[in-house]
């Protein structure tokens, strides 16, 4: 990893600001056009998450490269309640935040690598990277 | 914060959504849209996407209610523009926007609201771009 930025999550106008810097590394590492949009709209998803149920946070953006391909890794943290059944808020159409229930199984969807780091009273991290193709 | 702007056209609202809206702007384009409706008792909503490249499920629920709304107050919602990529990442996000009506342009989304609505078109098509009124 490296060059990272990092963006302190605790306003809806943070979620645009991560929306934005995503965007601009994405275009960067030369994602392709759907490739930048699935991205930048799971940055969305977990961005919001972030500050919905983990009460803010911080979402750090970085360019990475594995000696084949570069691309993009983002790792969102915050010290929230933690999830207590990780299957079932990755499930479909599942939410305790009166959303859709899309947020963190549909970004899962659009990015290549989805890590999820959660324990109950301390927080979740969740760590998406997509590569070029 | 920001506003989207509402603007009469003939008897339709037209919305075209220029900025990367926060949460609250998009609630409040909500509730702007309802009121306007009554105020304007307009029977057709066209909502221009086009300027946005992305549509998260915020937005995505946003726009679904927005058409909702609109239908009980008697007004059709159009969503128009929506860039290809936009759309290939909502179907794959898990969003695939039932209920909501969408056309490819303005244009074609005026037509569409004219088809199916009995209210007087003309003052709105001949505000429209040209192209709109001009096929023979």
């Amino acid at each position: 990893m490296s060059d990272g930025e990092r963006i302190e999550v605790g306003t809806d106008q943070d979620v645009v600001r991560v929306r934005q810097l995503v965007r601009t590394v994405a275009v960067s590492v030369k994602l392709s056009l759907v490739d930048q949009t699935k991205l930048v709209t799971a940055a969305s998803e977990l961005a919001r998450n972030t500050l919905v149920y983990g009460g803010g946070g911080t979402v750090e953006v970085a360019r990475v490269d594995n000696g084949r391909r570069r691309g993009i890794q983002i790792v969102f943290a915050d010290q929230g309640p933690g999830i207590a059944d990780l299957e079932l808020a990755l499930t479909d159409g599942y939410t305790t935040g009166g959303g859709l229930g899309l947020g963190l199984s549909g970004a899962r969807r659009l990015v290549d690598e989805f890590l999820i780091d959660t324990s109950i009273g301390r927080g979740t991290t969740v760590t998406v990277t997509k590569w070029c193709r | 914060m920001e506003r989207v702007p509402i603007l009469k056209l003939g008897e339709i609202l037209l919305v075209s959504i220029q900025i990367d809206m926060e949460d609250q702007v998009a609630l409040q384009l909500q509730e702007d849209l309802a009121e306007r409706i009554v105020a304007t008792r307009c029977h057709g909503v066209l909502i221009d996407i086009s300027a946005l490249d992305i549509v998260d499920s915020f937005v995505g629920r946003t726009l679904a209610t927005i058409a909702s709304i609109s239908r009980v107050l008697d007004a059709e919602t159009v969503v128009v523009g929506m860039r290809p990529a936009v759309a290939i990442t909502l179907v794959e996000l898990g969003l695939s926007l039932p209920g909501i009506r969408t056309a490819l342009n303005v244009e074609l989304g005026m037509e569409l609201l004219a088809r199916d609505a009995s209210f007087d078109f003309e003052d709105a098509a001949s505000m429209a771009v040209d192209e709109a009124v001009d096929e023979p």
